[in-house]
């Protein structure tokens, strides 16, 4: 069958998405300037880089290294803050008809709350990502998601402020020895949906200075590097959550590698570092996932989702 | 707040020269009609290694002359040092060879409007994309002097037909192996002073914008610094090239220098920041 015939359309939780390839987190800032690339109604949504409450520097430069089949960043979450982000970013999204997946991130649970307060009184976002994971933050120990009691306050906290109106999907790391714990103890908690996986912490040491690279000394992991260990990570959760929603992501940079991440499970795929090597590369990669499709026999996305666990 | 170059495009280049200059390989890619918007202090983003790469992300080079012509369409001319394996692979290509390019990106080196005495200070490489500058000031009526700089005479990068729209330009060796032994900012004062100096624009590494800055600083001297930072996407997705700058209400932000720059006010970046932990800005 043609490939604009397979149905590519996608939900997570009760959000309705016309397509199934978005933007990773912390890899499109907030869409602007991937859009002088292409449509960005075009593409599932946009899922914005995680804001905190406050306006954030981040961390210090040398904040990249580049790795074989990969990279690790550091940027620690620098970014304007939630009120000049809902002021300015998000109604430019929405006034290009693209989808809006909200990343939050904070270093309290109470911060989470803060954050999700301010989402419920925006009107347009299709969902929100709580990240509780992101590996560049002063202290290892504020990676809620390593640990499943300080993930579930996080997202139970959220869940009690948003209430049933907005999906809320919990980014989890594959930094642990049970993903799949931790996956459903946040489910438990009222998360609707699960984003898979987040950067794997990781190091480069310089030879010339002899110390550790990058200004925040360990980095996010992430590109074609990582990209078994996301298909790992969703087909396991997959496994144990048949039925909960995954946006997968981790090394996607053909439309082959995001199939794959949806035979593992996934209903939707973002992209991340594969735009900074290509700006063009969502794009390239939802029309190439279309032919995939079609070429299995599938005549609709949601057929894929989860198909390498058939029995 | 800054956006992204409204020109920038993606498209396929082809590699029509490969000429290897001292330390440097110069190269001139065809890129048709989007050299019309390219402007001196723009830079390009490649794609390196071919399809089946480990190398994932682009590499940025600054633009350095551009030109128009009948049998190669519009084209750029990049200076290379082979240093990284991104590079390496560049300056390996035959002519022919076809990349994956995006520009034009970041901001240009702003012209004054009217004619003025303009000081150019290129370290190493660096000095590239001031002659298609010095080119521009001319045109415009200016007096143009040049400073260059490097460890050795092999990395001056100072081509015979880049120096017809110079007035003087003066060479600095750290080893003395090219013109006088020293730095380009070891007799800057003199120069600002003789020559009347009112505007610098200078590229190169972080210490030399830093110490011009100091100098044009004291001595009241406009100074636009084309910086150079690590960049993974070139485009101001990523958010890894950001420098700590002053902005006109006197707070300090991270800004990309993908987009707010490479050329920025010399004055307005807090150079001593730089690497330092972003506590201290505040």
């Amino acid at each position: 069958m043609s490939s604009q015939n397979v149905d590519i359309s996608t939900t997570l939780g009760n959000a309705w998405f016309p397509a199934p390839i978005f933007t990773a987190s912390g890899c499109a800032s907030s869409g602007k300037e991937l859009a002088q690339f292409f449509p960005l109604r075009e593409i599932g949504a946009v899922v914005t880089k995680s804001v905190m409450n406050k306006p954030r520097h981040g961390r210090p430069t040398p904040r990249m290294a580049e790795t074989p089949s990969g990279m690790l960043n550091s940027i620690g979450l620098q970014g304007p803050g939630i009120d000049a982000f809902l002021a300015n970013d998000v109604p430019w999204l929405l006034a290009q008809n693209a989808r809006v997946i909200v990343s939050i991130a904070g270093e309290t649970a109470d911060e989470y709350a803060v954050l999700a307060r301010k989402l419920r009184s925006t009107p347009g976002i299709s969902a929100i990502e709580v990240n509780i994971s992101c590996p560049n933050v002063e202290n290892r120990g504020l990676v809620f998601a390593t640990d499943r009691d300080t993930s579930c306050r996080v997202i139970d906290g959220v869940r009690k402020v948003i209430g049933g109106e907005i999906p809320i999907l919990a980014k989890l790391t594959p930094d642990v020895t049970n993903i799949a714990d931790v996956a459903r103890g946040v489910i438990d908690s009222g998360a609707d949906g699960l984003a898979l996986i987040n950067t794997v912490l990781g190091m480069v040491i310089n030879l010339d200075t002899m110390r550790p690279h990058l200004g925040g000394k360990t980095g996010g992991l992430s590109g074609p590097a990582i990209r078994p260990i996301a298909v790992r990570a969703i087909y396991q959760v997959r496994e144990a959550l048949p039925n909960v929603p995954i946006l997968g992501m981790g090394g996607v940079s053909t439309g082959r590698d995001a199939l794959e991440l949806i035979l593992a499970g996934a209903s939707g795929v973002s992209v991340g570092t594969a735009s900074f090597g290509n700006p063009t590369a969502i794009i390239n990669i939802q029309r190439e996932l279309q032919e995939l499709l079609a070429q299995r026999g599938f005549t609709s996305l949601k057929q894929a989702i989860g198909y390498a666990h058939r029995a | 707040m800054s956006t992204i170059n409204k020109a920038a495009a993606q498209l396929t280049a082809t590699l029509i020269s490969n000429k290897r200059i001292g330390a440097y390989h110069q190269l001139i890619f065809s890129v048709g009609d989007v050299v019309r918007h390219c402007r001196p202090g723009n830079f390009i983003a490649i794609q390196v290694g071919g399809d089946s790469s480990r190398m994932v992300l682009r590499r940025a080079f600054a633009i350095s002359r551009t030109s128009e012509s009948a049998q190669f369409g519009g084209t750029v001319e990049l200076i290379v040092a082979p240093h990284g394996s991104g590079s390496k692979w560049l300056c390996s290509l035959s002519e022919g060879a076809e990349v994956d390019v995006v520009t034009p990106l970041g901001k240009a080196f702003g012209i004054p409007t009217e004619p003025v005495n303009a000081l150019l200070i290129g370290g190493g490489y660096g000095s590239a994309p001031l002659f298609g500058l010095a080119d521009l000031l001319k045109s415009r009526g200016c007096k143009v002097d040049m400073v260059l700089g490097a460890s050795v005479g092999s990395k001056i990068y100072a081509p015979m037909e880049g120096k017809r729209s110079v007035n003087s330009l003066k060479i600095f060796t750290e080893d003395g192996s090219m013109g006088e032994t020293g730095r380009v900012t070891s007799q800057l004062a003199e120069i600002i002073a003789e020559r009347g100096v009112e505007i610098i624009y200078s590229c190169g590494p972080m210490a030399m914008l830093k110490a011009i800055t100091d100098i044009a600083t004291t001595l009241g001297v406009m100074h636009q610094a084309s910086v150079e930072e690590s960049m993974a996407c070139g485009i101001g997705i990523c958010m890894t090239c950001v420098l700590p700058v002053r902005g006109d209400d006197g707070n300090i932000s991270m800004k990309r220098s993908c987009i707010d720059g490479p050329v920025m006010d010399g004055a307005s970046v807090c150079w001593d920041l730089v690497g330092k932990s972003t506590e201290l800005l505040g």
